[in-house]
Parts: C-alpha cells; sequence; structure tokens
C-alpha cells in the first residue's frame, strides 16, 4: 500500500516536470500557430545557464544569485534569446504556409546544439541540490525526497499563476481572444506583434524554468533537447493545444501511467508473456493515439471555432509549364547518363537522392494536395524497408519479391493508421501520424524476435550490382513520381483538392471527404513503403532508425524546404536537402551548425520553399 | 570537442610534411589511409577522448616513420548516431577517398551496419567501441575485428564477483536496447550456471536517456532485493543514483553495476558517487604498469588532460592498426585480415590478442569497488581482468558464428 502512496507521488513530481515544458509550448502554439522545434532547446538551455549560475562559475556555494535566483535569471535570460529568435526570424515568416515555420525552428534546434557544444562541452555536468532539500520526507514508512515534495507542489502553482495572467490581466485577455480567434482580435485594432512577441518570451521563459528545476534531478547534457521535445508535443496534443490546464491534465495522465507501469507483473496471454512494465518506450503515445481518436481535439481543447480558413486559398494546381517539362526530361536523361560520367561515389550520393526524393514525393502528395501534413512518414517509409528485409530474411524472398513485400505492408500500415487519421485535421492529425509512427518504431525496436531489435535485420544485399541498382532506383522513382503527378491531376486528385480546400463544400458536391483523403493516405504510405523498400537494399540492413521521428523530420524538411504548393517542390528539397547534408558532414565537424543556419538562411529567403519561390517568379514574369 | 578536424588532419600530416608537400608524395611513399567512422555529434562525451587517444597514436606511428615510410592518415567522419548514415560514410570512404581499411563504431547497430557493408565488400574493418555480442558471434564475418571486451565478456567479469556474495535475491536495472537487454540476459544465465538457487525478482528496463528514476527506484525497493544489477549509465545513471541515494535504495544492498568504474561515467557523478557498488572500470590513476605509465604520461603531455577509457580504446586500435601494417606489409585487404587473425599487440593494458576463431581481442577490464575519496568517485580493490579468461569455450563460439565468417 505504502509502495502505491510513493508510485502516486513520483507521478505527480513527474507530471509536474512534465507540464512546466509543455505548458509554455501550449501557450505558444495557442497563439501563434507556431509548431515550436526548438522548445526542447530552450529547455536544455535553461538548464545548462542554470547550471553555470549556480554552480559552473566556481563562486562560493550557490553563488551572488543563490540556488532559486540562478535558476530566474537562467529563465529570463533564455526568455530574452527567444524574444530575439522571434523578431530576427519568426516575425518575417508568420505569413509562410502552415507549418513553414517549423522548418525555421528546426534550424534553431541544430544551431543551439552546436552551440552549446561549444559553450558547455561534451561532458554531462552534475547541477547542484536545492539548498535545504537534499533529504527526504517520510511517506507511510518510505523515504520520498524532498525537492520531488517541492515539484508536487510547483506544478499547481505555476498552473495558478498562469490562470491569473490569462483571467485576470488585460494581456491575458488578449491572449486567451488570440488564442480562439486571432484574426478577429487583429480586426479590433490589437497590435498582434506585441502580443506574438511577448507570448514567445512567455513560453521560452517557462521552458527553460522547467529545464533549471531539472538541475537537483538529473545532469545537464547535450540530450535534454531531444529527450523532451516529442513528451511536451504528447503532452500539448492529449491536454489539447493551446490549453494550459488540460496540459497539467495531460502530464498527469501520462507521469502516472508511466509510474504506475512499472509496477505491473508479467503475465501470459496465450503462452505469450506479456512484460508492460518492459514497455517503456510507448505509453505516452499510446495515449495520445487514444485521447486523440476519442476526442479529437484533446481532453481540454476545443475545435478552433471560425470557418474562415476551412476555405483556404491554396494556389491552383496549373499544368507543368513547358519549359519546366524540358528541363524535366533534361534532368531525367543526364541521370541516365550519369554512370558514364560519375565515380561509384557520385553514383551512390545520387542513388540515395533518388530514392529520398521518391519519399518527399510521396509526403508531398498527402501534404500538398491533400492538405495532410505528416510528422510520422516514417513509419511507412520504415515499414516498407522492414517488409522487404523480413521477406528476404524469414523467407528468403529475393530482390523483386522483397520491392513488392515492402510497399504491401506500407500500404497495409497506411490503411489502418489513415482510417484513423482522417478523422482529425491540421496539427491534430499531424500527431496522431507521429503517434502511430512511434507505435511501429517501438515494434520494430522492441519486438526483438523478429525484428532483431535495434541491431537490426542485416544482409540485405540487391541481387545486381552498384550501376544496375542506380538505374533500378532512377526507374522507381521516376515512375512513382509521375504516377503521384498522374494522381494529382486525375479526377480523384481534384477531388482530393477540393476536399483540402473546403470539406463542407466537396461534401456537398458529393464527394466522400473521407474515403478520398483515406485513399490519398494509402497511397502515400504505398510509395513511402516503395522507398523504404529500396533504402533498405541499398545499405544492406534495416534498423528501428529508418521509422523513427529523424526520418520523419527529414521527410518533412525536404517537403517544406522545396514548397508544399509545388509538385516539383519535394524533387527539389530532396536533392537540396540531402545534397547539402551529405558535403556538410563530409567538410566540417560543425556541419549542425552551418545546416542550421543555411536552412534558416533559405526560410528567410524562400518563405513559399525554393520551387515555389522560382513558381512565383515564373508567374510574375508571364503577366509581365 | 576541443580539437578541429582540420587541425588533426594538419598535426597528423606533420610527419609527411617532413617528406615534402604531401599533395605530390611519391607513389611508393602514397600515406595509409584509415577512414573513421563514429557517432561524434551525439556521443561527443566518450568519443572526444577517444579521438585525442587516437590521434596519440597515430602520431606516434608517424614519427617512429610510418610503415616502410609511409605515414598513415585517418579521414573522419561523423554518423550522427544513424547506421544508414554510417554506411554512406563507408562506402564514400571507400570509393571517393580510397581508404584502406575502415575503423571505429560507438552504437552496436552501427558497428553492426558497417561490419555489413565490409563483408559485402570485402573491405577489413576494426570496431572499436561497440559492445554487441552479434559483431564477433552470431553476425561475425571475416572482415570484421572487435577491440573493446564485449557485453558477454564483461557480464561474465561481473558474474564472478556476484556469485561471491552471499546473497541469492537479485534485481535489475538496464535501459531498453539491445546492449542492456543483452547484459541482463548473461548476467542471468551465467549467474544461475555458477550458483543455482538465485533468484530474480525484479526487472526494470528504462528507454535510454529517458530514464524516469524515482519510480524506477521504488519499483525495484518494493521487490525487496538483496542485489542490484545496474546496466544504465551517463545521464540515466546520475539521475538513479540520485534518486536511489536519497531514497535509500542501495543501502544494506550489494550493488553490482557494468561500465560504472570509466571515468567518463563515474567522474560526472563527483561527490555523489555510489560506495561500494562492484563496477568494471578504469583507474586511469592507480594502473602502473610499464605500458599504461607511457601511455598515460604521453596523453598528459599531449593533450593536458587524463586518458578516459575511450581514449585507450582509440589508442589501442591505432596500435593493433599499426602492429597489423607492419606484419602484413601491404594494404592488400585479404593479406591484412590474414595478419588481424591471432595478431598480438602492445596494449596500454598488456599483452592482447586478436582472437583467430571469432576475431574477438582479449583485451580486458578492470574490476573493483568505487570509492569516495576526496570528493570524488574511485576505484578501488581493483584487479585486471584479462579478455581471454572471460570468453565462452571454442566450441560454442564456433556454434554461435557462422560458418561462411
Amino acid at each position: 500500500m505504502s509502495a502505491l502512496a510513493v508510485q502516486f507521488l513520483n507521478g505527480l513530481a513527474s507530471a509536474s516536470a512534465l507540464f512546466l515544458v509543455a505548458c509554455g509550448l501550449s501557450i505558444i502554439f495557442g497563439v501563434s500557430r507556431i509548431v515550436n522545434f526548438a522548445h526542447g532547446s530552450f529547455y536544455m538551455l535553461g538548464a545548462y545557464l542554470a547550471w553555470t549560475f549556480t554552480r559552473g562559475l566556481g563562486w562560493v556555494g550557490y553563488g551572488p544569485l543563490g540556488f532559486w535566483g540562478g535558476i530566474l535569471a537562467a529563465a529570463l535570460i533564455v526568455g530574452l534569446i527567444g524574444v530575439l529568435i522571434e523578431l530576427v526570424l519568426l516575425r518575417r515568416i508568420y505569413q509562410a504556409p502552415e507549418l513553414f515555420q517549423l522548418l525555421a525552428t528546426f534550424g534553431v534546434v541544430l544551431v543551439v546544439q552546436d552551440v552549446t557544444m561549444a559553450i558547455w562541452g561534451a561532458q554531462d555536468l552534475l547541477g547542484p541540490r536545492a539548498p535545504g532539500l537534499r533529504g527526504a520526507i517520510d511517506v507511510m514508512g518510505q523515504r520520498f525526497p524532498q525537492y520531488d515534495a517541492l515539484l508536487i507542489l510547483i506544478g499547481p502553482v505555476v498552473l495558478g499563476l498562469l490562470w491569473l495572467l490569462f483571467n485576470r490581466t488585460r494581456w491575458g485577455t488578449l491572449v486567451r481572444a488570440a488564442t480562439a480567434d486571432r484574426e478577429m482580435v487583429a480586426a479590433l485594432g490589437v497590435d498582434q506583434r506585441k502580443l506574438f512577441t511577448s507570448v514567445f518570451f512567455l513560453g521560452t521563459f517557462l521552458a527553460a524554468l522547467g529545464g533549471g528545476l531539472q538541475l537537483p534531478r538529473e545532469p545537464v547534457q547535450l540530450h535534454m533537447d531531444m529527450a523532451i521535445i516529442a513528451d511536451a508535443f504528447v503532452v500539448v496534443v492529449v491536454g489539447g493545444m493551446g490549453s494550459v490546464g488540460g496540459a497539467y491534465l495531460a502530464a498527469l495522465l501520462i507521469a502516472q501511467l508511466q509510474a504506475f507501469m512499472l509496477l505491473v507483473p508479467d503475465f501470459e496471454i496465450a503462452g505469450l508473456t506479456i512484460s508492460i512494465a518492459k514497455m517503456t518506450l510507448i505509453p505516452s503515445f499510446l495515449v495520445m493515439a487514444v485521447v486523440l481518436i476519442a476526442r479529437p481535439y484533446g481532453l481540454l481543447g476545443k475545435a478552433p471555432s471560425h470557418a474562415r480558413t476551412q476555405a483556404s486559398v491554396e494556389p491552383v494546381v496549373r499544368v507543368t509549364p513547358p519549359l519546366l517539362a524540358k528541363f524535366g526530361f533534361a534532368t531525367v536523361a543526364a541521370l541516365i547518363l550519369l554512370p558514364l560520367i560519375a565515380d561509384e561515389y557520385g553514383l551512390m550520393v545520387a542513388t540515395e537522392i533518388l530514392i529520398f526524393v521518391l519519399m518527399a514525393a510521396s509526403l508531398h502528395f498527402m501534404m500538398g494536395p491533400g492538405g495532410m501534413a505528416s510528422f510520422g512518414h516514417a513509419a511507412y517509409f520504415g515499414l516498407g524497408a522492414y517488409g522487404a528485409a523480413l521477406a528476404a530474411k524469414h523467407f528468403d524472398a529475393p530482390m523483386e519479391a522483397g520491392l513488392v513485400a515492402g510497399p504491401v505492408l506500407a500500404t497495409l500500415g497506411g490503411i489502418l493508421f489513415g482510417w484513423f487519421c482522417v478523422r482529425l485535421s491540421g496539427v491534430y492529425l499531424a500527431m496522431l501520424t507521429l503517434a502511430f509512427a512511434q507505435i511501429v518504431w517501438s515494434i520494430a525496436f522492441q519486438w526483438v524476435a523478429v525484428t532483431g531489435g535495434d541491431n537490426g535485420v542485416l544482409g540485405v544485399w540487391p541481387s545486381i550490382g552498384k550501376t544496375g541498382f542506380f538505374y533500378l532506383s532512377l526507374a522507381l522513382a521516376v515512375v512513382g513520381v509521375l504516377l503521384l503527378r498522374r494522381a494529382i491531376y486525375s479526377p480523384f486528385g481534384y477531388a482530393l483538392r477540393g476536399a483540402r480546400d473546403s470539406a463542407l463544400r466537396a461534401d456537398a458536391i458529393g464527394i466522400d471527404v473521407k474515403r478520398v483523403q483515406w485513399t490519398a493516405f494509402a497511397i502515400a504510405a504505398s510509395f513511402a513503403g516503395l522507398a523504404g523498400a529500396l533504402f533498405a537494399y541499398f545499405k544492406g540492413s534495416v534498423f528501428p532508425t529508418y521509422a523513427a521521428i529523424p526520418k520523419s523530420v527529414d521527410a518533412l524538411m525536404m517537403v517544406l524546404l522545396g514548397g508544399v504548393q509545388t509538385i516539383s517542390g519535394p524533387l527539389v528539397g530532396a536533392a537540396v536537402y540531402m545534397g547539402l547534408h551529405e558535403q556538410l558532414v563530409r567538410a566540417t565537424e560543425l556541419w549542425r551548425l552551418v545546416l542550421g543556419i543555411a536552412i534558416i538562411a533559405l526560410v528567410l529567403a524562400f518563405p513559399q520553399g525554393i520551387a515555389g519561390f522560382a513558381a512565383k517568379r515564373w508567374a510574375k514574369e508571364d503577366g509581365a | 570537442m576541443t580539437l578541429k578536424r582540420r587541425e588533426l588532419l594538419a598535426g597528423t600530416a606533420a610527419a609527411g610534411v617532413l617528406l615534402g608537400s604531401p599533395t605530390v608524395l611519391r607513389a611508393q611513399n602514397a600515406p595509409i589511409r584509415i577512414g573513421e567512422i563514429n557517432s561524434y555529434s551525439t556521443q561527443a562525451a566518450f568519443l572526444g577522448p577517444y579521438r585525442n587517444g587516437w590521434n596519440l597514436a597515430l602520431e606516434e606511428a608517424n614519427a617512429a616513420g610510418g610503415i616502410d615510410s609511409r605515414r598513415l592518415e585517418t579521414l573522419f567522419r561523423d554518423d550522427a548516431g544513424k547506421p544508414e548514415d554510417a554506411v554512406r560514410h563507408a562506402g564514400e570512404l571507400v570509393a571517393a577517398e580510397k581508404v584502406d581499411l575502415l575503423a571505429g563504431g560507438f552504437l552496436s547497430n552501427i558497428g553492426l551496419a558497417v561490419a555489413g557493408y565490409a563483408k559485402q565488400n570485402k573491405k577489413l574493418y576494426v570496431a572499436s567501441e561497440p559492445l554487441t555480442d552479434a559483431i564477433v558471434w552470431s553476425q561475425g564475418n571475416r572482415y570484421t575485428f572487435r577491440l573493446r571486451p564485449s557485453t558477454y565478456m564483461q557480464a561474465a567479469m561481473l558474474v564472478e564477483e556476484a556469485a561471491k556474495l552471499p546473497i541469492t535475491r537479485w534485481a535489475t536495472i538496464s535501459p531498453n536496447y539491445e546492449y542492456g537487454q543483452s547484459a541482463v540476459k548473461w548476467f542471468k544465465e551465467l549467474l544461475v550456471k555458477k550458483k543455482p538457487g538465485v533468484q530474480f525478482v525484479a526487472e526494470q528496463f528504462p528507454a535510454l536517456g529517458r530514464i524516469d528514476a524515482g519510480a524506477t527506484a521504488q519499483a525495484i525497493a518494493a521487490a525487496n532485493p538483496e542485489g542490484i544489477f545496474n546496466v544504465t549509465f551517463a545521464a540515466d545513471l546520475a539521475n538513479l543514483v540520485r534518486q536511489g541515494n536519497t531514497r535509500g535504495l542501495f543501502e544494506r544492498r550489494a550493488v553490482v553495476s557494468m561500465l560504472t568504474g570509466e571515468p567518463e561515467y563515474l567522474d560526472p557523478l563527483a561527490d555523489e558517487a555510489p560506495e561500494g557498488w562492484i563496477v568494471t572500470g578504469y583507474p586511469w590513476d592507480q594502473v602502473n604498469t610499464p605500458n599504461h605509465v607511457k601511455f598515460r604520461e604521453a596523453y598528459r603531455r599531449r593533450f593536458n588532460d587524463y586518458p578516459r577509457l575511450g581514449s585507450v580504446v582509440g589508442y589501442d586500435t591505432v596500435n593493433a592498426i599499426v602492429t597489423m601494417l607492419r606484419q602484413s606489409r601491404t594494404t592488400d585487404t585479404e593479406k591484412m585480415v590474414d595478419a588481424m587473425e591471432g595478431l598480438k599487440f602492445q596494449s596500454a593494458f598488456g599483452d592482447v590478442e586478436f582472437r583467430k576463431i571469432d576475431h574477438q581481442a582479449t583485451l580486458g577490464a578492470f574490476v573493483g569497488k568505487t570509492k569516495l575519496v576526496n570528493g570524488k568517485g574511485t576505484m578501488v580493490d581493483w584487479r585486471y581482468a584479462d579478455g581471454k579468461d572471460y570468453l565462452p569455450s571454442d566450441a560454442e563460439v564456433a556454434a554461435m558464428r557462422p560458418k561462411d565468417a
């Protein structure tokens, strides 16, 4: 009994820690609709700076600011860094297509990683313990850390302060109004720019505060940003985006689940031993999937109230200009001749880019014409890779069969997951795809008997040589891209775009919106699966990383960088992103810094994506 | 990391400069190129000292005239913790940079991915760090060799100590991935074999890098074990130690812990390092064998820092490669592989051999107890456990390794 009570307290402490990080993210999203990937970076910076103020400068004791002063000072400084980023970067791209800001914040993540390493070094830094809170209190005969007891209180206190701020001040009222309907707030004459900047300050301040408060619990280290960001997103989405109270509720739910599942003993079902306690990788994503399916806008979230954004103004897809078509033919012709001039390495890079072109095109198909952004496209890439590899490993399937098995498995995954996903829209849909991707990833990771776990499936080599494999990839990529193009221009593609631009009107003229979107989802999954199967043979092995978040992020970056609303965007994006990455890693140790800066520069220069920019220029010259 | 790649390349080229501009070297004096792939950006704490050790050995070898007056040079690549990137680098290094052999690897799956590449493309791969047993056993191949004592070997070293304890109820805490899973598997299997009657009453597998330490400590305590086998390391370890200390998890309990005695993981714990844990590790300041003193002094002179275990691994990987090249006197892959099989070389820890039967080196580890001295964790009552004494029988190894390896 006492063990259960203490475990409940453990859950409360973890919930507070999680809430502090997530509430800032939720507030920022609520007002500015920015999916702030860099939130984890601010959390990490807060922890590092707090370490510096309380221990790192070699001051006596906790230094002149004291322990709590140090944490607050760190959070304030990070808040100002947040303001700076908002002013010089995000403010310029609020008008860009939805999710484009994600690209910019991802650039910030990369830059912060290298800068942090340069300033604080690679070794883990152990922070000081809180003054007077080193010991434990007695809870029914068990010891419970004093600091954790304090954390249990801090969470609700911050929640209460935020409630006062939002409900008892004019600024808070404006923020709530902007969360509900920001166009209306602007129309009423409120200076949105000031509002956005101040909200960004508050959000980053809270992230850094959350990081600083972890000092007495865990060492400060370079993986903090990525370790927290996925969990923070889950909490925000489960709670309902923009809902601070929801974030606390979600943090509580997830933290308690994680604490109590560790106590569940193993049991057997039909001869299979089920170990709940071992499944530490998935609970938060499972919760997110269940909540989103049952309550599409999270526990306390509200459906976007206004219909104005429903009829959006995505540009019409026009017939390919003859010059662009010629350029496309020339590119393919050049690629066919490539083995004559390129060396083995050049072919290898080209093969890899072609595979990612196919993957990016498949993601673009559901994101651009389909209007369904996916944060978990790696799921289908991974399923394709595993389909091919497992067929080869368990059934000795030849490569031809593997290249069929992969897309088939991915399509099945797309049909299953898509059925749930198309019931949602916008960021909620994207987060559900992420949840499913994490479930795929953790199955690949934990079902060791079949998938080999993180050691992967090895020895999946193609039955043809490197030049042959290049031509195979070229053929499949070109055919795949052309088929996807064909689908966009087909009646199905028109229906899909109609459903995207106005679900209501599309419904009214007899289009089965959900079915059309579901089909598009499955098609996108199958082509991603084909890319994954090719990738498996190209690399000779398959690992859970193929289905992990960074792969999904890569695909997203390619599409956004190229431009969501142009059909050639993903092709350009994949080539630029992969090519840049590949060359930078070879050239410099600080490749993350340079890549991050490059992404930020591209974002600022081409807010419609590279191809989007070109298309716009084109249209202008045409008109002139 | 304090050293930049370009500076290092410049440094390693120093011997080459004496012969004239590196770009106009005569063919027979063309450098021997090693392609080194590692997770520099994601495992920086471990791999910074590793690279220092690597460069130290390389500079020593070049100062001694290289191999038949050919100097050695290294091309470092960062795989960012992704096996698919490591394979791309391997391809690039072999095809574009024409390296003579591949080396490196920290994460097990990356080691396996590069080993697969080495087998397919018939290139020598000297895996330095990855601990997985599969790389030399179930997935072993002719072209892959591994330096560090594996998960099995380190578990066997700790089982030897654990079996001496007068306790039977054990619990395990281990990161939820292959390294953690197989460490627990071997520890259980070998301990039960050595001491029938031991019980395992609780198992915790926290996600790597994301341990919920309070809840995990509580769940272990609830089963009331007499001994705890810990496999967590780095940040997870620090979290567990803090929560465990505050909650009294480790009081009146024996703790046996893998890798915890390595300075990489012990030093960040500072004055909160646990006392009395039985660990594998590296008491760098106390090992006074001639080889090690020579290495430690050279390392200190060169980098003004003390060596970590990673430094030894980097240093000895190069030492093994250099010794092999002096024997093979060629960069023909098949001849280099033949020379690697059964290769004996002088490591910082003494004599080491790359076994012909499974390509595993017999490099050992230090087994001892942790203790706080002057506010810092260190190892006491330690001994060197020679790797060759902690491997399964040849028949068992042969049964695990593919026939064509």
